[in-house]
């Protein structure tokens, strides 16, 4: 399954792009998503937390992922 | 009726739009919550700020917070702009303005869409320093 990975934030600087497509086997859900990245990509451990964005909304950690679903990564807000 | 008007842009901030819009015959008072840029965090030295968003997301949690407080409160209508890009100190990076019948409730609903956008908006804060810059929140 293909996925669009958007980076926001200090992310995209911990990535050094602001997006990326990524491909997955089989069933996947939000958590494993996360497992993969920082498995993959360990810098991004070092942002404090941060959440996963399905679609353009806040999603689940056990939200199971599409194809071709649009996913962000989301660390902690500062607007206002 | 359009309730709500909800904007991320990266020209200055108009108050006086976000005034006329919520502006109406009906209502008693305007509350208007105006976030300037401040000089300095924890006592050291800020020089400016720049925001950064995923606009598209954040248009929609921002239309989510408008609709809850016309539902929570006793409102007629709500503003909420926000700007990005690069902001000066003093420059406003954000305004809501609420009208309503009767101040309370443009109070309550001024200050409850403030306080649930800082927590919700997808929203980054970058503050630069003279020895460097740093991400809002993003570090322990």
């Amino acid at each position: 399954m293909k996925l669009k990975l958007l980076f926001f934030g200090i992310t995209s600087d911990l990535m050094g792009v602001r997006q990326l497509e990524i491909a997955l086997e089989g069933l996947a859900s939000v958590a494993y998503l996360k497992r993969v990245l920082e498995e993959k990509y360990p810098q991004l451990k070092e942002c404090n937390s941060y959440a996963f964005a399905v679609n353009e909304a806040y999603a689940l950690d056990s939200l199971l992922l599409k194809e071709n679903d649009v996913v962000a990564l989301i660390p902690p807000v500062s607007g206002g | 009726m359009k309730r709500t008007s909800i904007k991320i842009r990266s020209k200055k901030l108009d108050v006086n739009e976000c005034r006329n819009f919520v502006t109406d015959a009906s209502c008693g008072g305007i509350s208007i919550f105006i976030g300037t840029v401040r000089n300095d965090t924890e006592g050291k030295e800020v020089y400016q700020l720049a925001f950064s968003s995923y606009k598209a997301m954040a248009i929609k949690e921002m239309e989510k917070i408008a609709s809850l407080a016309l539902e929570k409160f006793a409102i007629h209508k709500i503003a909420i702009h926000h700007a990005e890009g690069t902001l000066q100190i003093g420059e406003v990076p954000v305004i809501i303005a609420v009208s309503s019948k009767h101040r309370k409730a443009a109070f309550e609903a001024c200050e409850f869409a403030i306080d649930t956008l800082k927590e919700t908006v997808p929203i980054w804060k970058k503050e630069y320093f003279a020895d460097g810059e740093v991400w809002v929140n993003a570090h322990p």
